[in-house]
């Protein structure tokens, strides 16, 4: 009885330990996460102004903005999403659609996970001696180029995980009405899956947004804007994340400001983003 | 590939690495790597574990969403912000309040006063291993609570049925169920923490050499290639960074490769029971 009692005990106190480390470890992770965007208020706010968005970055020692590197990050962005979320599209729609259990279909998502979570910074090795050493410089090209390598394996992922929740019976009622396969794709799946993968396609946004190892040896970097958007495509341009990251490492104090506003900016990008995407992804499923 | 003919399988095992002697090996930035992965793995599984199991069974209904959106949100922070937050205001306060008593209290003391004894700087690899472990933090996370949610519930309450605790259902039903989704989630992040970059260039101080103290500025594949690639001049020494690029592509690949092949499998196994 005493035995039993002891032992009943011990399981009790197991499990009350249990409970609190689990709450505990919960806790530190919300703790983190007030502890960085609370960092990141503080220092980003004060550091914000109007000049970030109408002035191009400084030499060391004097004001100015991030006009040109908001400018390089969109343009790159711009060029990356419309490059590669096609390919994306067309890729996981063969997944999805015409391949679902097929060997190649198999080889495919299994290289596609890998890149999917491939560090970024092999990517701008990759893209780097493909583009930049063929070109013999440093270009915006070769930036965007990298940030499509990292767009695509999102948009092919969600893609086809979309398209794989709409029902069978959508496809098979389409069908009987005599629909040919690319019409029933075309007008059927893809209309029933586009909450879906318009999310996939702002994930990807909001991962490049802050990507900046590949962009380090490919756009590099540039002090200035070139207007004539076929010449600046052609020659190093300027990034959010890649300024932030110059600035931050400078021993310079108005260098720091600049470099916590940039990281404000796109910590709120971020974030907007994935919550649309979450609200989009909510709508779908309701 | 200059640096491979050059220096052949040395290039892993030396730890010199000096540009201007054009003298390169790996083995700082492979340790550095290695060993910021292992401090961030040591934290992360555990408190990844114990929030996914937080969320599936111990939080009030109401605060399971907020709270699930809160942890996937750290994911979504780029590591170039984890990076300059880690840099400016996590390294100083933790010079000050924790590697400082830490290492004056353990200097006496064998093995522990070397692995954190030394001067403090705030920045090193103790630092980028406990960033990488806030990072890698939610894929554990989301991972294990995926699995934990397809625990059948007859086996939960069978075991409840027979007068289980929450922490015998869980240890002893639950985890060994789930136990290759576990693991997979766990490789998947592992090979995240191998191949971050910005946040471990930040915080683990560039310093080319294996120092003793944990506390002690190191670096890793990474930080090496990102800090050191648009300034390294003459071929052999790029070719040396790209051939550290190759490294760590491979050693992700074989984590990565490892990691979807456990979770296919744990997808396979879930077909198979419903």
């Amino acid at each position: 009885m005493i035995a039993n009692r002891a032992l009943y005990f011990r399981r009790r106190l197991v499990n009350v330990v249990f409970i609190v480390l689990s709450v505990s470890a919960a806790a530190f992770g919300l703790v983190w996460l007030t502890f960085i965007l609370g960092g990141l208020l503080v220092d980003g706010i004060s550091a914000l102004s109007p000049t970030l968005f109408t002035e191009i970055t400084p030499p060391p020692g004097s004001k100015g903005g991030l006009a040109n590197a908001i400018g390089g990050s969109v343009l790159m962005s711009v060029i990356a999403v419309s490059v590669g979320t096609p390919i994306g599209l067309f890729a996981g729609t063969y997944l999805a659609e015409y391949a679902r259990h097929g060997k190649l279909a198999f080889v495919v998502r299994f290289v596609n996970d890998i890149l999917l979570s491939a560090p970024s910074i092999v990517i701008g090795l990759f893209v780097y001696e493909l583009v930049v050493v063929r070109m013999g410089h440093f270009s915006a090209w070769a930036g965007a180029a990298a940030l499509t390598v990292i767009v695509i394996p999102v948009v092919v992922r969600t893609t086809e995980n979309m398209l794989l929740l709409v029902p069978n019976g959508l496809r098979e009622a389409a069908s009987a009405l005599g629909a040919p396969q690319n019409f029933v794709i075309k007008s059927v799946t893809w209309k029933a899956a586009r909450a879906g993968i318009i999310t996939g396609v702002l994930l990807a946004v909001a991962r490049i947004s802050g990507e900046t190892a590949p962009l380090l040896f490919t756009a590099l970097g540039n002090s200035g804007w070139n207007w004539n958007l076929k010449d600046a495509m052609n020659e190093p341009m300027a990034s959010l994340p890649a300024v932030i990251y110059s600035f931050a490492t400078g021993p310079y104090e108005d260098q720091h400001t600049l470099a916590w506003a940039g990281a404000l900016l796109i910590t709120a990008t971020v974030l907007v983003l994935s919550i649309i995407a979450r609200v989009l992804e909510n709508q779908k499923r309701t | 590939m200059p640096a491979f003919k050059a220096f052949g399988f040395n290039f892993i095992i030396t730890e010199v690495w000096s540009p201007t002697r054009e003298r390169f090996g790996a083995l700082a930035p492979i340790y550095g790597t290695l060993i910021t992965s292992l401090i961030a793995m040591l934290i992360a599984v555990p408190v990844g574990i114990g929030i996914a199991i937080f969320l599936t069974d111990l939080c009030p209904r109401p605060l399971r969403r907020p709270i699930g959106i809160a942890v996937e949100l750290l994911a979504g922070i780029p590591s170039i912000i984890y990076g300059i937050w880690g840099f400016f205001v996590f390294a100083p306060w933790f010079q000050l309040h924790v590697q400082e008593p830490v290492a004056n209290a353990v200097t006496d003391i064998p093995v522990l006063g070397t692995l954190f004894g030394g001067a403090v700087f705030g920045i090193g690899t103790f630092t980028a291993g406990l960033i990488l472990s806030i990072m890698i933090l939610p894929f554990i996370s989301a991972v294990t609570r995926d699995v934990l949610e397809t625990v059948p519930s007859v086996l939960k309450e069978a075991s409840y049925g027979l007068g289980a605790t929450s922490w015998e259902v869980m240890w002893k039903v639950c985890l060994p169920f789930c136990q290759t989704g576990v693991v997979g989630g766990a490789m998947l992040a592992l090979g995240r923490a191998l191949g971050e970059t910005m946040a471990v260039t930040f915080v683990i101080g560039n310093a080319h050499k294996i120092a003793p103290s944990l506390f002690a500025p190191g670096t890793s594949i990474s930080a090496s290639i990102a800090n050191e690639f648009t300034e390294a001049t003459g071929d052999l020494y790029r070719s040396a960074l790209i051939e550290l690029g190759l490294l760590l592509f491979v050693i992700t690949f074989i984590v990565l490769a490892a990691a979807q092949l456990m979770l296919r499998q744990m997808e396979r196994g879930k077909g198979k029971a419903t």
